[in-house]
């Protein structure tokens, strides 16, 4: 069946992620004292899915042939923000939600305009517009507080029939919701066409500025959304520069370990998804086999480094020295 | 004989980049139903004028109207609605994209608004099919396909707007013999559609065959427009180059057995492409490699250039083996080697940087003294080449993309003649340029031999290679199947060993 070899090796980085995730994921739960039971898969969730949020809004700069060094800022500024208004009663409590995805988007729109009419590089544009984000968070939140509607946030951090991780739920639906409908709209394949080759793309006719505008404004909103669930984790609201940093850092992470391409034209925001849970079993890892959690830095840039060989194990293959540089 | 109201219409068009005109005043129509060829050398205006026309540069002044319509088009899009589409030389297509993605990038098949991809594989298969290229899976990555492939589903791709008028640019460059006869067979089929089409191409014998009028350009001015026929080839070569075309090819000195040989070569091998190849270059000599396109020609120049890895075999610059790890080592040999690419915008220029960087790139430790970069020196290396090459530039710190191809052709070549190489591979180097720049290029390689350069010289045009060579290696499936010289070397004898036609089929 030629149409499956197609799909299959089309997809062979997220495939690799998922396997790489499944190994991880086995090792950790054979080795936890309780086994895997709702509670436990839930912690795990709800850290997770932080990441894979952010990783997500991560992918779709870097699939343009972009980067977003801000996602990491809007996370936290709608941290910061929706301890401020996600208040009050349910009905004002989705109201505030809804304010602070809108704040996100609007952010990533800015992100977007400037490297689409301001023709300035994604890189320090949004390391600019990052700093700019964080001192707005660290305007509304000089120091940690605030509140989070609690009906919101248990509901968003707890299972759904008792078993189920809300968290994850949250995380498909996007999935199904925004990303798959990106995928395949003509948009979504004009972003992946710029990152291709733009050039070609401007003259196929591609909308090339619109495609890079919605990726921008969507990386704001979804890393908006994991501001947001951040803050039904925690109840409160904290301007961390270090936080920020580095859920920017393991964004980008996330989204080379989940087979996309950091030239651009090539990946899936699933890979990222899955890029961002290795990243994260790293952690429970340490956890269950009673290591310092010192030691989370080096092996998270271990399976990295990995992760980017074994990308580049093609060029091993290679025989005329100018495919190197194709 | 009353004509049908032209689909393109250009009134006193003109385009200048910085100063310099690349198109003055012409006035140029196109009807529908008929195969226009744009002839001209390079710089001619020629691809300007395409430009203007598929809304990817504005003119600087005049008008253009589309069956009568008056049109302004700000950006390709625009023209493809308007039913103009153009099959760049420069491929358009995406590499990470399938074939399917691509033949329908901009308006695919929706199907609750989003795109139907299986709607999408059948549309792609059915236009592969109609090019007859049913061997290309739909869902293949662009850049799993060789050069070849990729510019059929370019051609694929502009069948797919539906155009009122297709303009194909060289889109036969990097053809097959066979896909060539596909693409007439194409072309002659939506002239009798009623669709307009605009040809560019090098190859005159093309145009014979297809066109039913041309129109030529010289200096970014419209020369002439005549019917197919109604000019003679060396008329219409002469109205190109507006001076009279006296000797295509400088004269053969007779062989000297006696120079020493530069270039010797044995047995070499490389993964399936090359089988036990030998050969020798004098000093003094010009040696043709020919035959079918992709028959190991361009494997064995990247080879001796040391671009390929496990290659084996030997290879000797003036009797003292040579290791062929890289083309650095390449350069550094007894004999310095050059390579001339074939595609000049990948391997052979940095488009962005400047003319004279570009120039003196593979030879800026010569400019080095001690810690001192010598600026002057080079400044006078690279304007000394750019008379000598009479290559046309305004300013030497111009970028490169701004020159036409020919004169970036040039560029390559002074920068590889700067490095004063002893030994020349070329590959295919006047492919897609005009037959002015050919000749100066033909003379230049003699005058290069007859100072004691040994040169390899890779062509797809038979012609040339028995107007330049001293002798010609014909391969044939990663073999050297036959040399010819003398009287011997003639298109016919080329073309028998090309097409293998005695059918020995050597074992593997």
């Amino acid at each position: 069946m030629s149409n499956l070899r197609h799909h299959i090796s089309h997809n062979a980085g997220l495939l690799g992620a998922i396997a790489l995730f499944i190994l991880m994921f086995t090792i950790y739960t054979s080795n936890h004292p309780v086994g895997l039971n709702a509670a436990v898969a839930a912690t795990a969730a709800n850290k997770a899915v932080l990441l894979a949020l952010v990783a997500m809004a991560q992918t779709l700069p870097v699939l343009t042939r972009g980067l977003d060094l801000s996602v990491g800022m809007i996370f936290i500024l709608a941290n910061c923000l929706a301890s401020a208004i996600v208040v009050g009663t349910l009905g004002e409590g989705l109201l505030g939600a809804v304010a602070v995805l809108a704040v996100g988007a609007a952010a990533g729109f800015l992100n977007g305009a400037i490297v689409v009419w301001g023709r300035l590089q994604p890189i320090i544009t949004t390391l600019a517009t990052g700093a700019i984000f964080y001192g707005i968070a660290l305007y509304i939140r000089p120091g940690p507080g605030g509140d989070v509607q609690s009906d919101l946030a248990d509901f968003a951090t707890g299972q759904l029939f008792g078993v189920i991780p809300t968290a994850l739920v949250v995380l498909l639906a996007v999935v199904v919701l925004v990303w798959l409908p990106y995928r395949s709209s003509v948009l979504g394949r004009a972003a992946y066409a710029v990152g291709s080759n733009e050039q070609a793309a401007y003259m196929s006719g591609v909308p090339v500025q619109r495609a890079k505008l919605l990726a921008y404004t969507l990386a704001g909103f979804l890393a908006a959304l994991g501001g947001l669930m951040l803050t039904f984790n925690t109840y409160s609201g904290e301007a961390s520069a270090p936080i920020a940093g580095s859920y920017t850092l393991n964004s980008i992470a996330s989204v080379v370990i989940g087979g996309t391409s950091l030239f651009g034209g090539w990946g899936s925001a699933i890979g990222s998804i899955f890029g961002a849970f290795v990243l994260r079993t790293i952690e429970d890892l340490l956890f269950v086999f009673n290591l310092d959690p010192l030691w989370q830095p080096l092996f998270q840039g271990v399976v990295l480094l990995a992760a980017v060989s074994l990308g580049a194990i093609r060029v091993l293959r290679i025989r005329n020295r100018l495919e190197l540089f194709a | 004989m009353s004509q049908p109201a032209p689909i393109l219409e250009m009134k006193h068009v003109s385009k200048s980049y910085g100063g310099i005109a690349a198109l003055s005043e012409v006035d140029f129509v196109a009807y529908p139903g008929e195969i226009h060829a744009i002839l001209g050398e390079n710089g001619a205006g020629k691809s300007t004028l395409i430009k203007i026309a598929a809304g990817v540069t504005d003119p600087s002044e005049g008008e253009l109207y589309v069956e009568g319509k008056r049109v302004d088009f700000r950006n390709p899009t625009e023209a493809m609605a308007a039913g103009v589409v153009c099959v760049f030389q420069e491929l358009s297509l995406l590499p990470d994209m399938t074939v399917a993605d691509n033949l329908s990038i901009v308006s695919p098949p929706m199907r609750a608004g989003l795109i139907d991809a299986r709607a999408q594989r059948e549309r792609a298969r059915e236009l592969l099919a109609m090019i007859g290229c049913d061997d290309i899976h739909p869902l293949e990555l662009v850049r799993n396909l060789p050069l070849s492939r990729r510019q059929m589903v370019e051609i694929a791709k502009a069948l797919a707007k539906r155009p009122k008028l297709l303009i194909l640019d060289e889109a036969t460059s990097a053809l097959t013999a066979a896909d060539v006869e596909r693409v007439y067979a194409i072309i002659r089929k939506l002239r009798s559609e009623g669709v307009g089409i605009l040809y560019v191409s090098h190859r005159m014998h093309e145009i014979t065959a297809l066109a039913d009028c041309a129109t030529v350009f010289r200096n970014g001015r419209k020369i002439e427009t005549f019917g197919i026929g109604e000019r003679s080839m060396d008329a219409i070569v002469q109205m190109m180059i507006g001076r009279e075309l006296t000797h295509h090819y400088p004269e053969k000195p007779a062989a000297d057995l006696s120079a020493p040989v530069a270039l010797s070569v044995r047995n070499l091998s490389w993964a399936e492409q090359l089988r036990d190849i030998s050969l020798d270059v004098r000093k003094g000599e010009i040696v043709g490699l020919g035959g079918l396109d992709g028959q190991g020609q361009r494997s064995l120049l990247f080879a001796l250039f040391g671009v390929l890895k496990g290659v084996s075999g030997t290879v000797e610059v003036l009797g003292k083996q040579q290791r062929l790890s890289s083309p650095r080592a390449a350069l550094r040999a007894g004999l310095p080697l050059a390579l001339i690419p074939e595609d000049r915008k990948t391997e052979g220029l940095m488009l962005p940087m400047n003319i004279r960087d570009n120039i003196s790139l593979a030879s800026l430790s010569r400019f080095q003294k001690g810690l001192r970069f010598d600026r002057s020196a080079e400044h006078a290396a690279v304007e000394q080449m750019i008379r000598s090459l009479k290559i046309k530039v305004s300013d030497l710190a111009a970028a490169v993309s701004t020159l036409s191809g020919g004169n970036q052709q040039k560029v390559v070549l002074a920068k590889w003649l700067m490095t004063g190489p002893g030994i020349i591979l070329l590959n295919d180097p006047t492919r897609g340029i005009d037959v002015g720049t050919k000749q100066e290029i033909y003379k230049l390689l003699r005058d290069l031999a007859d100072s004691g350069v040994a040169i390899l010289y890779y062509s797809t045009d038979y012609a040339e290679l028995i107007g330049c060579c001293d002798r010609v290696l014909v391969m044939y499936g990663g073999r050297i199947a036959r040399e010819l010289f003398g009287r011997d070397l003639n298109e016919r004898n080329i073309i028998e060993t090309a097409l293998n036609v005695n059918g020995k089929e050597q074992a593997a």
